[in-house]
């Protein structure tokens, strides 16, 4: 296990520096200037020249990418364009919000989907399977945004139980935050719900046909230990290929969701980043997407080790 | 201890624990919306009216407009100028104190103004004229012309983008020919540094060392007295969000909100608003230096097309909040004018075809650029598209966010090659109000704004208004100004909109102003 955490961590280098090359020229060759966008709409074409300057923009791509790239293997993300901010700095201040909604979130739907799935495989054909599915796809089919509004509409305006918007750091007030974070997560929770309890569902219908779970029922075993402890551990890897991905789905891109509830993440970072033409912010976070990435496969990979020892890398 | 001073002291602990004695000791925090998110704070720096806004609350102005659009003194105490228009000398007025304690002398004043003048298309006009400006003491400067400029006090009250805000001396020359870092003015707030999250929330605090003018406040003249101890800017990136949060009680104030989304409010407990001061004007830019618009027929062509009710109708809706005005610098300008007025008749598809004709427009494409993504932006696209199509041009709209909007609209191509032909801008209307302030009437060609308009007859008329030191004679000339833009075709006006203000009924109605201010607004 060791050698493929290593193996994997090594990996990590080239995989950015082509990830890091890729979004640099992305960015430099799509239409927009930052300069533009700091000088703002009135701007003479002198202040605009001049924030081209200051922001070395006047260069050559390829001089531009050697500063950026010597910059960067010093552990320098650079300077966000529109704030004049550290990257790194800007992006650790939005790093919290969106790693406790995507905490809050994955338990939730973890503790209710898989066992929903399971239940719905279980009683394949029966009125349990069709009530988890027909929510599944109703949580498929909506969109986020629309589950929010409701939410919020129910909950916060009409119920008057939870805040509408914001979010509060659990280290500050961790009963204020719980309340921040319960519409949210919610509305994120039924979207991975469906999925979760679908892959679920189908693992473990497929290993419920298999032979060893006949040979358990002619041994006379519990039903119920036989679907918990049998077929949902057998069933796992593609249940938790599916939950890393929505983890790292979950980090880089909820952008809907903490727009309709005002979360300060990185996900509105992004967009942010992105709408302003902030080359140094955009970078700085698709690097650490991409290492996020990694990383959470490394995870899977070696979760997959536990959960399945048949496995061998 | 008997009972009844056991009693006593309970009664006395629970008193001095009560809500009640801890509310007289509570901060009064506004926490508000802006109409966009806060980054850049060097408000000399950028044009961008978030960032002008962010400096009314922490710098001060050597003078201010009132509502009535005349400069009155504000950091300033008195000022004279001599008979020949060449002398001006101006006393600071005691008590004006940095935020970090330091007081506000003659030497900072001088060294804002030189800033404001290097970074400005107004303050750049006096610095051509300017012989020399100087501090006398700590309290006195002086500014001295080798020839008369007229608006010269008109453009140190300046109410829009690159306002010559006053900063520490220091501050100006830490920062070189670079943007300012620290954020220290003299104005009625004091920047919360360390509570600044670009894109997410600014915090302002009051003042404690302000002294506000005497006199009732007035746009930015006045007395501008802070009744709360502090301002929360709050980033919110959803206009339902935004009504929903205040419908709760969340947030105190909205600073914009369209009609349209008003309507999410309506009938909200709690809810009040108001219609602001603040106008805005959408216009219509053409590209000059390319075909068809090379020729200033097929230019008359497009206005003859332009209907402002037209486009208010179609983009804004309500009638209660826009107008038709037929002057390029507002009709809330001192300078207002209605001499060959574009946009205020209905569209004439005859007249825009004979220009056509008279121009030899042989069907070449008119590329128009379309900032889908800006709000007030929307529509204004389509629409023109739509009447120049009736009018028989050959029309392509190209959507697009605004980076690459305003990345497109800076290329000077032929259409062939990626340029364009029409592109938009909002404005607010201070920023259109003065012929020398007005971006939209610049003359130099290809070194000037986007449309590179240029006009010999004109650049020597603004010269003119430059020197003229009546408000009769700066009418006059504001006229010809505008006769002659017109006949061109510089830019066209698309109308005037007003947008709304939401709020919380315990707090204060906003003070009226083109620029949202805090001052004068208190919180129960």
């Amino acid at each position: 296990m060791i050698r493929l955490i290593l193996m994997r961590l090594a990996a990590v280098l080239p995989v950015m520096l082509v990830v890091a090359t890729f979004v640099f020229l992305l960015l430099r060759l799509s239409p927009g200037d930052p300069a533009l966008v700091i000088a703002g709409e009135q701007a003479s074409a002198e202040q605009i020249a001049q924030i081209r300057r200051d922001l070395g923009l006047d260069r050559t791509l390829p001089a531009q990418y050697l500063a950026w790239l010597s910059h960067m293997v010093q552990g320098d993300f650079g300077v966000s364009a529109l704030s004049g901010q550290p990257v790194l700095a800007l992006i650790a201040d939005r790093v919290e919000p969106t790693l406790v909604l995507a905490l809050v979130t994955i338990i939730v739907t973890v503790v209710v989907a898989v066992p929903l799935g399971a239940v719905a495989a279980w009683h394949h054909g029966g009125w349990r399977d069709r009530i988890v599915m027909t929510l599944a796809v109703i949580g498929f089919s909506v969109p986020s945004f629309v589950i929010g509004y409701t939410l919020i509409l129910v909950f916060a305006l009409r119920a008057d139980l939870l805040p509408v918007q914001g979010y509060v750091s659990p280290f500050d007030d961790p009963l204020a935050s719980l309340h921040h974070l319960v519409l949210p997560a919610a509305t994120l929770s039924i979207v991975f719900m469906a999925l979760i309890s679908r892959v679920t569902r189908a693992s473990t219908l497929e290993i419920l046909g298999e032979d060893f779970i006949r040979t358990a029922r002619a041994k006379g075993g519990p039903e119920k230990r036989i679907l918990w402890r049998h077929a949902l551990p057998n069933a796992a890897v593609p249940v938790v290929t599916v939950i890393g991905l929505g983890i790292a789905s979950l980090i880089s891109g909820v952008v809907v969701t903490e727009s309709v509830f005002n979360i300060p993440g990185l996900g509105r970072l992004t967009m942010d980043a992105i709408l302003g033409r902030d080359y140094s912010v955009v970078q700085g976070l698709i690097l650490v997407f991409s290492l996020t990435y990694v990383l959470i496969n490394l995870a899977i990979d070696i979760v997959y080790l536990i959960v399945d020892p048949r496995i061998r890398y | 201890m008997t009972y009844s001073r056991l009693a006593g002291l309970a009664l006395a602990t629970a008193l001095a624990a009560t809500p009640l004695a801890a509310q007289d000791t509570q901060e009064k925090v506004l926490r508000m919306v802006p109409n966009a998110s806060l980054r850049l704070l060097d408000p000399l720096t950028t044009t961008a009216y978030i960032t002008r806004n962010h400096g009314y609350m922490v710098y001060d102005t050597l003078f201010g407009y009132d509502e009535d659009y005349r400069p009155q003194p504000q950091m300033v105490q008195d000022w004279t100028v001599s008979d020949d228009g060449l002398s001006y000398h101006f006393t600071l007025r005691d008590g004006l104190v940095f935020h970090d304690g330091a007081p506000v002398t003659a030497a900072d004043a001088v060294a804002s103004v030189r800033r404001w003048m290097d970074r400005d298309l107004t303050g750049g006009k006096i610095a051509e004229v300017l012989d020399r400006i100087e501090a006398e003491d700590d309290k006195s400067f002086a500014i001295t012309l080798k020839q008369p400029f007229g608006p010269l006090i008109d453009s140190l009250a300046k109410p829009s983008s690159v306002v010559p805000f006053v900063m520490p001396r220091r501050i100006i020359e830490e920062a070189g020919e670079g943007n300012i870092d620290e954020v220290v003015g003299s104005g009625p707030y004091r920047f919360v540094a360390e509570e600044f999250r670009p894109g997410v929330s600014a915090v302002y605090e009051k003042h404690e060392g302000y002294v506000p003018r005497d006199e009732p406040p007035s746009y930015f003249a006045g007395g501008k007295r802070v009744l709360v101890d502090r301002v929360e800017w709050l980033t919110f990136p959803d206009d339902q969000t935004t009504a929903n949060a205040l419908a709760k009680g969340e947030i105190d104030l909205i600073e914009t909100i369209s009609s349209d989304t008003l309507g999410m409010l309506e009938g909200a407990p709690g809810v009040k608003y108001d219609l602001r001061a603040s106008a805005n004007v959408p216009t219509l830019r053409i590209n000059w230096l390319q075909e068809p618009f090379d020729d200033p027929r097929m230019r008359q062509a497009v206005a003859a097309m332009i209907s402002q009710d037209e486009f208010m109708a179609a983009t804004v809706g309500d009638p209660d909040t826009y107008e038709v005005c037929g002057s390029l610098y507002g009709c809330a300008s001192p300078l207002a004018t209605d001499v060959n007025a574009l946009g205020t008749q209905p569209p004439d598809v005859e007249k825009a075809k004979a220009l056509m004709e008279e121009a030899g427009y042989d069907g070449e494409k008119v590329v128009i650029l379309d900032a889908s993504d800006v709000l007030s932006f929307r529509g204004l696209a389509p629409i023109t598209a739509q009447y120049l199509r009736q009018a028989g041009m050959n029309v392509e709209v190209q959507s697009m966010d605004f980076s690459t909007f305003l990345s497109q609209r800076s290329k000077q191509v032929p259409v062939s090659e990626g340029g364009w032909s029409i592109a938009f801008g909002v404005w607010s209307a201070p920023d259109l109000m003065s012929p020398l302030a007005n971006l939209n009437l610049d003359t130099r060609g290809t070194e000037g704004y986007a449309g590179w308009g240029s006009d010999e007859e004109l650049a020597r008329l603004k010269d003119e208004f430059a020197t003229a030191t009546t408000p009769e004679a700066q009418k006059d000339l504001a006229a010809q100004i505008q006769a002659r833009a017109n006949e061109l075709v510089f830019y066209v006006p698309l109308g005037t909109y007003r947008t709304y203000t939401a709020y919380r009924d315990n707090v204060t109605s906003p003070l009226p102003s083109p620029v949202p201010v805090f001052w004068g607004i208190d919180k129960n």
